[in-house]
């Protein structure tokens, strides 16, 4: 687009930034695999074995205290032009004292699984659910893991790219694309 | 393996206090509720797969059909995740004129909320007043966008057209009348020793309990938190009002009945302020790759007329990135992720539903409660299924 950028950089928020990423350098060092800030977010990739011990540092670290889970969803990156691993999971952490988001992302192939953290945040337990559901990835060692929008005879995960918009399963499987 | 003694329940999902489709299997001993398990599902509308197969502009109308008692603040997170990612703000008069009808949108669902829960408890009467209120607004929808319901009237970059001529007065007659009207409806209630049994000290939810939970808007604030995203995180020049964030003690549905009244006082406050801030000027980025030329250019100006033909066949396309935009919404933290690959349709919309994460609070509250409990309880979540299915 011809507009220019018109964000100003707010120095306090880039240093409270900092502040995120220096402490999870310090701890994590070689588990971060990728750090990028765009639109002043700031996003961390992390190895899926070390999700469970990322989010438990990050909620419970005074200075960091991310003591509130907005979010968790998925992105199929099957058509994105780098798509290997496959799918991706976002959890957006949110921390009520310092009034902070910070974005986390783990990468998993088909039919690998992730850890779940429920036991960081309870309110994980639908939003994994639903990751589960509609694209199919597993959260290792959630305590409930149904389908949660889809009925539970569906075949098929919808949010998946390569599921068609318009389609019953049954005319899909008749038809391949 | 469940107790003989106990009896398994289904309530719903064609229920009418259970707000919409929402099915919930209750176990029960006796009236008190042991276990509560929530079915959600039936109102799966592939939304957020709908988003991916349309443009950045056709999506807007997709929204409206989220938290369908609020579908202003749906379009409102939506343009403004895509106005982030393209890193534009829109003119003065637009931010004041999406923050007078958010606000208002805000009243028109706490009505809503408000009638309906009333009559689950079995308060007839505020239903017909709160109707008759949100009426007027429905009205103020139509005159701007033509839609009582589904209006769509917020586009990337601005609006879709100005405020119509006779606007101002109207929203002012409204809103002189309003505090008298909310009088009204604390006089029927907030005293009423019938009302107060079946609210004071039920549902209660712990501070810490709410957190863990992911819970926002008023059902935490209910608690004592004082998170909202106006406050904390302003958009669309909200750091430029004069507001309170209202806050409950114990958390129970007495506090959450509480907390959306004083929110009405308070958005009564907010929309009076950006009446009076509205100011003549552009409502629109001047991007004629984003929104349609006027159309007397289209006779006169080639340049016009391609940019017309280019945003109504290929639509505009947005950076590569991803957003997570959130916005408080009448029902609590409603977020946008926002995922482009630089294409002309998103890459992928997620919407994080307040009242898809507050249900989830539903169990803590009622487990161990009466029956009847689970009732007000669900009136005083305020869910939509709407959006918590998508």
């Amino acid at each position: 687009m011809g507009e220019p950028e018109t964000q100003t950089e707010n120095r306090e928020e880039v240093q409270a930034e900092s502040l995120v990423l220096q402490r999870l350098r310090e701890q994590f060092g070689q588990a971060l695999l990728e750090v990028k800030v765009w639109r002043n977010e700031t996003t961390v990739v992390v190895r899926p074995q070390d999700i469970q011990g990322v989010c438990r540092f990050l909620r419970d670290d005074p200075d960091l205290a991310f003591d509130f889970l907005s979010d968790v969803t998925g992105v199929d990156r099957l058509k994105l032009p780098e798509s290997s691993p496959r799918f991706e999971v976002v959890y957006h952490l949110y921390s009520l004292p310092h009034k902070r988001r910070l974005r986390l992302k783990v990468r998993v192939g088909e039919g690998e699984s992730v850890p779940t953290v429920t036991g960081v945040w309870e309110t994980a337990n639908w939003h994994e659910r639903e990751v589960y559901d509609l694209f199919g990835v597993p959260f290792d060692g959630h305590p409930d893991l149904r389908r949660i929008l889809m009925p539970d005879d569906w075949e098929g995960h919808p949010l998946r790219k390569d599921y068609p918009v318009e389609a019953s399963p049954k005319w899909w499987e008749e038809e391949p694309a | 393996m469940t107790p003989s003694h106990t009896m398994t329940l289904n309530m719903g999902p064609q229920h009418p206090s259970t707000h919409g489709v929402l099915r919930l299997v209750l176990e029960l001993d006796g009236e008190v509720v042991v276990r509560c398990v929530p079915h959600i599902g039936y109102l799966h509308t592939g939304i957020e797969k709908g988003l991916e197969s349309k443009r950045y502009q056709q999506g807007i109308p997709l929204t409206d059909r989220l938290d369908y008692l609020a579908p202003l603040s749906n379009n409102l997170a939506y343009v403004l995740a895509i106005e982030k990612a393209l890193g534009i703000t829109v003119p003065e008069r637009a931010q004041t004129i999406r923050v007078l009808l958010t606000e208002l949108t805000r009243i028109k669902s706490h009505l809503v909320w408000l009638g309906t829960h009333a009559l689950d408890v079995g308060a007839m009467s505020v239903f017909f007043y709160c109707f008759r209120e949100r009426e007027q607004i429905l009205d103020m929808y139509e005159a701007v966008s033509g839609q009582r319901m589904m209006s769509t009237y917020f586009r990337v970059g601005g609006l879709v057209a100005d405020l119509p001529p006779g606007f101002e007065q109207q929203v002012q007659a409204f809103l002189a009348a309003f505090p008298d009207r909310l009088a009204d409806y604390e006089a029927l209630l907030t005293q009423n020793p019938l009302w107060r049994q079946r609210t004071v000290g039920i549902g209660t939810i712990s501070r810490e309990d709410a957190i863990a939970l992911g819970l926002s808007g008023p059902a935490l604030r209910a608690c004592g938190v004082a998170y909202d995203v106006r406050k904390a995180h302003p958009y669309s020049g909200y750091e430029r009002y004069q507001f309170d964030v209202p806050l409950g003690k114990i958390g129970d549905v007495y506090d959450r009945y509480m907390v959306r009244m004083a929110e009405m006082r308070q958005s009564h406050r907010i929309t009076l302020q950006a009446l009076a801030r509205l100011q003549p000027g552009p409502i629109n980025v001047a991007d004629p790759k984003l929104l349609p030329p006027p159309r007397h250019l289209l006779k006169k100006s080639m340049e016009a007329l391609i940019h017309h033909f280019k945003l109504y066949s290929e639509g505009f396309s947005v950076p590569p990135g991803e957003v997570y935009q959130a916005i408080e919404a009448p029902k609590g933290e409603l977020g946008v992720y926002l995922v482009s690959d630089g294409s002309a349709r998103p890459y992928r919309v997620h919407y994080r539903a307040p009242s898809f994460v507050n249900l989830q609070g539903l169990s803590r509250m009622v487990e161990g409660r009466l029956v009847a409990d689970v009732i007000a309880v669900i009136g005083s979540l305020d869910i939509v299924l709407g959006e918590i299915d998508r």
